[in-house]
């Protein structure tokens, strides 16, 4: 199939344009209305898991503060921050890139790239500790289930799960396992997020992105600020609904 | 309904009703779909084409046609809709002094028990004229109770009690399916609703006497589980609540809300105590989650429910009328 | 259609313009990944036919003498989850929708061929396992996979079903995507929204569905998979969670679903009703935007499945109507599509007849869901035939025969070939006489309270066993009927008259091109002056009968 053989007459064509389109802008446009549909998509792929969140929330409103707390909230804290600065560095590459500063886009999206694996590794911090703490929903790893040590009233140890008046032990699995499908299906997207920034990085490394395109680091930024943005709905549902009553624990 | 007409025996109050608007609906389908049919052949026929090169004039398209044709179906959707819904109220409104009859699902056979003892599988006794209600729970997946001569149906759902009731008009024998898809067997667990005349009903329910009723039974289980400990020998209370009328009764919890006490709540506080404490009392109750099987669970609700004569409108927790809970548990009711 | 150049001979196109099986692998013309479609889904529909053959024949008898219980169970569950997620769901979209929306609207391409590709071998991959999970051992859900069944109770191949669904439903998304960013970006100069043909609007609304719907069932799939896996009892009762739950997410996704089927079909009925009766579509925009009316409000109805599943009387009551508004825009259509008739020039070519077909059909399978809708009638009717026949007289009688109409109309096209018109007509009629005996009878069982997914049932009701024998008969005529085109649209790719570029002398802009197109659809970008279905100028509005029909192709 020859190369830009659909290019109207007055453009010169450029490399990066794909035959089927009729000039830049028009692939520039598709591209990002692309990934606007697949985030979208990914709401409502989220969306499911906040349901269920939301309707057994109110169905077991104690069991699920009591399994709040003892999410770590310094952590969590911490990775909301990481993954906001990462938000801005991203905005700075896309904004390099528009006005052909190569070497920025570059340096920030090592950046971002870096706070990105920082997060995971935050996350997977915590979740070894919820390993320590028996608190892996189900048999979800067969040689180490559920059975978290319940702490007695005036125990203070942070390692055994403190349950307020009227939650069960049962219900803060159902939090856990709710906690792990959403925490899990976000890193998921974050290691896709990485996997994605690495390609972005070759191409701006080799120079592909000029004022003229700058489309593919335009839509993976779309892509990062949504998986941002989930963290950030993340972190008050699951870490902060219910602080007030830390008391009891 | 005559037996010409492709429809099952109807033989409760309510199944005339459904035949009704059943045939409502057919005469609506029916005469739009002869009319689209009978248009579209016609057109096709008048307007087929004489000649290859024929361009017909182009027509828009009319507003007031539309319209037409939009508000006319949504009118006859309304009534549709609105006669529906009157029916399915009638249908799911609780029974009032209805013979209550503890129904088990379980793959693949149904479990019947009546609060007078006797125990049926597969097979359900009833009198004729008289309301029944069916509290129904599952042992295991998802079933369905639906008997076609009575228009009803209804999911049996692990977890929580759902009910059906039904008025039979006329004695005989007749299927019931379970209609919600349940594994290998699901097409064998069917079996018959036997509607008798009230003597013949009363001479059944003698003949077959002399098993436990539920409440006897739970009362059994109430002490065998060690319920009176803290509940009370007579469920008078203790460090628990007292049990004595709180059927039907509202129920002030520790959050200050309140709640009915039904049957699906003394289940939940049976298996899950810490969810909905009574105010006043701390979380201390074990549960019983896995220790008691449905049959046993039902048991004990019906042992509850003997110690309140209230019905579950009145909201007054009285002080015990009785401490022989069988016969507590006996319907009050009266046949029309 | 001045502005068009058609090529004079038919030398290269989409077909010869490479060979190989590589160039067909690693194709990114839309065109030829439709074809791997076609192939794809025509297989499955293959298996899926053979599994409904199994469920009639064994329906027979009251007695379930053919299989065991647990083989019937399989049976019918494979069959839903062929047909429906491997059938029905792709479909149109991905066979005609792939192939026709690019040149529809004046393109040269689906806005992401490889993504269009991806979203093929994702199918495929879906299929494989579904495949694996069918012969390693089959599974006996049902297609609906109500827990606590599916996760707790049956000791069959739940997961890797699941998965293999998991995965094809990557593959309705990312064809829904493609969808909608061609439209909205991809149109030629002149293609305004309000002249795209009805097909396009209709595959508009899909994509929605398809995009809003899948992820919910995907993400729902897995939740069942995993606590299959990991005991975990996110719906669960003994751990505190709600089997209902999962039967609200299942229908949010899959009452929407039965629209992804649907809509298409009705974006081919509009384009055969005008293109056969040579007229505009009657309310052109009323048409439109009951696609996307239909879209919408198909996702506020799902709680109409749940009427007896426990679900409260209040809840019911708004379900019920919402669901009786649905109706409204489905009528809309049917008026408009007969209003389209009057006054044209009606051809009895063999996709007319099909279209025909289903405006008939769908009539009545749309009509028999208000008896679902309606909640008393529907306490009586759900989980009975009464809802199989009606959901068949939409998916077979309203989906498949716009399909098979569909491909009739564009085969020309596609192939480059005609298929005899003579046994197209032959088998359309059998078709449609066929699909009413199968399913009519299934209506009145259900009415007489035979609950679905029976393996067996009283012998004593001999008038059921009557309508199960009508029905078993009608089914081997449908059947009969849908070989008789499968052998001789094979036929004509040999042996079929060579297609003109436009053999129905229509308008439509992928008539407009060679037949079969080139790779880039059209030689030059096409430039758009027309309203759709516009057979004649504006000014001859005012004019009946003759004016003279501009040649598309001079022999």
């Amino acid at each position: 199939m020859p190369e830009g053989l659909a290019a109207t007459h007055d453009h010169p064509s450029h490399p990066a344009l794909q035959h089927h389109f009729e000039n830049m802008e028009q692939q520039r446009e598709a591209g990002t209305l692309g990934m606007w549909v697949f985030l979208v998509t990914e709401i409502m792929f989220f969306g499911g898991m906040f349901l269920a969140y939301t309707l057994y929330r109110f169905e077991y409103p104690a069991a699920f503060v009591s399994a709040s707390n003892h999410l770590d909230i310094k952590l969590g804290a911490i990775n909301t921050a990481v993954l906001i600065v990462s938000s801005f560095t991203m905005a700075t590459a896309v904004y390099s890139t528009q006005v052909g500063r190569q070497r920025t886009t570059i340096i920030c999206l090592i950046l971002t790239m870096i706070l990105g694996a920082t997060f995971l590794g935050i996350k997977g911090i915590e979740y070894h500790d919820k390993y320590n703490d028996h608190l892996i929903p189900g048999q979800l790893i067969p040689s180490r289930p559920f059975a978290p040590e319940v702490a007695k009233p005036g125990d203070t140890d942070p390692h055994k799960l403190h349950l307020i008046e009227g939650a069960t032990v049962q219900n803060v699995q159902l939090f856990y396992w709710i906690y792990f499908a959403m925490t899990g299906m976000h890193a998921l997207h974050m290691i896709i997020g990485l996997g994605i920034m690495t390609v972005i990085l070759i191409m701006a490394w080799r120079g592909k992105f000029s004022p003229e395109y700058h489309a593919p680091v335009e839509i993976s930024g779309l892509y990062w600020h949504f998986v941002d943005i989930i963290w950030i709905f993340l972190f008050p549902l699951l870490y902060l609904l219910g602080r007030h009553l830390e008391g009891h624990g | 309904m005559q037996s010409w007409l492709p429809v099952p025996e109807s033989a409760s109050t309510l199944s005339g009703d459904v035949d009704a608007l059943y045939f409502y609906i057919w005469g609506v389908t029916i005469f739009f779909t002869l009319l689209i049919s009978v248009v579209v052949i016609f057109f096709v026929i008048r307007y087929r084409r004489r000649n290859p090169f024929e361009i017909p004039r182009p027509i828009e398209g009319s507003h007031k046609l539309e319209t037409l044709w939009s508000v006319i179906p949504l009118l006859i959707a309304i009534t549709f809709f609105v006669w529906g819904a009157k029916l399915y109220f009638a249908q799911y409104k609780p029974a009032q002094n209805a013979i209550e009859v503890y129904v088990v699902g379980k793959q693949w056979m149904w479990k019947f028990q009546h609060a007078t003892g006797q125990r049926e599988i597969n097979e359900l006794h009833v009198p004729v004229g008289r309301k029944v209600k069916l509290i129904m729970t599952t042992e295991d997946v998802i079933h369905d109770v639906f008997v076609p001569a009575f228009r009803i149906k209804a999911d049996v759902v692990a977890g929580k009690y759902t009910t059906e009731w039904f008025e039979a008009t006329k004695p005989g024998t007749y299927n019931f399916f379970c209609a919600e898809y349940c594994g290998m067997n699901h097409s064998g667990m069917r079996g018959y609703v036997v509607v008798m005349e009230p003597t013949e009903y009363e001479n059944w329910l003698s003949g077959n006497a002399g098993q436990t009723s539920p409440a006897a039974a739970g009362r059994n289980l109430f002490e065998s589980l060690g319920c009176i400990s803290c509940h009370g020998a007579n469920a008078e209370g203790g460090r628990g609540p007292a049990l004595l009328g709180v059927y039907g009764s509202k129920v002030v919890l520790n959050n200050n809300s309140s709640v009915t006490a039904d049957e699906g709540y003394i289940r939940e506080s049976i298996l899950n105590p810490q969810a909905k404490l009574v105010t006043g009392f701390g979380p201390i109750m074990p549960s019983f989650q896995g220790q008691i099987s449905e049959e046993q669970l039902l048991d004990v609700v019906a042992y509850i429910k003997s110690l309140s004569t209230t019905k579950p409108e009145q909201a007054t927790a009285k002080p015990a009328p009785s401490a022989t809970p069988s016969t507590g548990a006996k319907p009050s009711a009266t046949p029309k | 259609m001045e502005e068009f150049e058609i090529p004079k001979q038919p030398g290269s196109n989409y077909l010869n313009a490479e060979y190989g099986l590589k160039s067909w692998l690693l194709t990114k013309d839309h065109k030829r990944i439709a074809l791997l479609y076609l192939g794809a889904i025509s297989f499955f529909f293959f298996i899926g036919s053979l599994y409904a053959m199994a469920i009639r024949l064994e329906l027979l008898t009251p007695q379930g003498d053919l299989m065991q219980s647990s083989t019937y169970n399989k049976t019918f569950t494979q069959h839903g989850i062929i047909m429906v997620f491997f059938f029905l769901i792709p479909s149109i979209p991905a066979t005609l929708g792939n192939f026709l929306i690019p040149m529809m609207i004046g393109a040269k391409d689906l806005a992401f061929p490889r993504i269009n590709l991806l979203s093929w071998y994702i199918y495929m991959i879906g299929g494989v396992i579904t495949i694996y999970a069918l012969l390693a051992g089959g599974v006996d859900t049902g297609w609906t996979f109500y827990v606590p069944y599916s996760t707790t109770f049956s000791n069959s191949y739940v997961i890797a079903t699941g998965l293999g669904i998991f995965i094809n439903g990557f593959s309705s998304i990312l064809t829904g995507l493609n969808f909608i960013v061609t439209i909205h970006t991809m149109r030629a100069p002149g293609m305004t929204w309000f002249r795209m043909p009805l097909f396009v609007w209709a595959h508009y609304a899909t994509s929605l569905i398809m995009i809003l719907g899948t992820p919910v069932v995907a993400i729902t799939i897995l939740l069942v998979a995993l606590e299959r896996l990991a005991h975990i009892g996110i719906f669960d009762p003994a751990a505190g969670g709600d089997p209902v739950l999962f039967q609200h997410l299942f229908w949010f996704y899959s009452h929407p679903a039965v629209y992804i089927m649907v809509l298409p079909a009705m974006g081919v009925v509009s384009e055969l009703i005008a293109n056969f009766s040579r007229k505009n579509i009657f309310g052109y925009k009323f048409v439109a935007f009951s696609s996307l009316a239909i879209a919408v409000l198909g996702f506020l109805v799902w709680g109409h499945h749940l009427f007896v599943a426990s679900q409260s009387v209040y809840a019911g009551m708004i379900f019920s109507f919402l669901s009786f508004t649905v109706a409204i825009p489905s009528a809309i259509k049917v008026f408009n599509w007969t209003a389209t008739l009057y006054k044209g020039s009606i051809s009895y070519d063999t996709p007319m007849l099909y279209g025909l077909g289903f405006i008939g059909l769908f009539t009545i399978g749309g009509l028999t869901g208000m008896f679902l809708a309606s909640l008393a009638t529907d306490v009586h009717l759900s989980d009975t035939y009464f809802v199989v026949a009606h959901f068949h007289y939409i998916m077979v009688g309203g989906t498949l025969l716009a399909y098979l109409g569909g491909l009739h109309y564009w085969w020309p096209k596609i192939s480059g070939r005609m298929y005899p018109e003579g046994w197209g007509r032959f088998s359309a009629l059998i078709v449609f006489v066929g699909f009413n005996l199968t399913f009519s009878p299934q209506f009145l069982l259900g009415y007489m309270g035979m609950p679905r997914r029976y393996h067996t049932y009283p012998a004593e009701l001999v008038s059921w066993q009557v309508l199960h024998v009508l029905s078993t008969a009608g089914a081997s005529i449908l059947g009969v009927g849908l070989m008789i085109p499968l052998v001789y649209l094979a036929w004509s790719l040999r042996y079929g008259r060579i297609a003109e570029a436009n053999p129905w002398h229509l308008p439509g802009l992928e008539w407009q091109t060679a037949s079969p197109p080139p790779t880039e659809n059209f030689l030059t970008t096409p430039i758009v002056t027309h309203e759709a279905y516009e057979f004649a100028p504006p000014e001859h509005k005012e004019v009946v009968g003759k004016f003279e029909r501009q040649q598309p192709a001079e022999t």
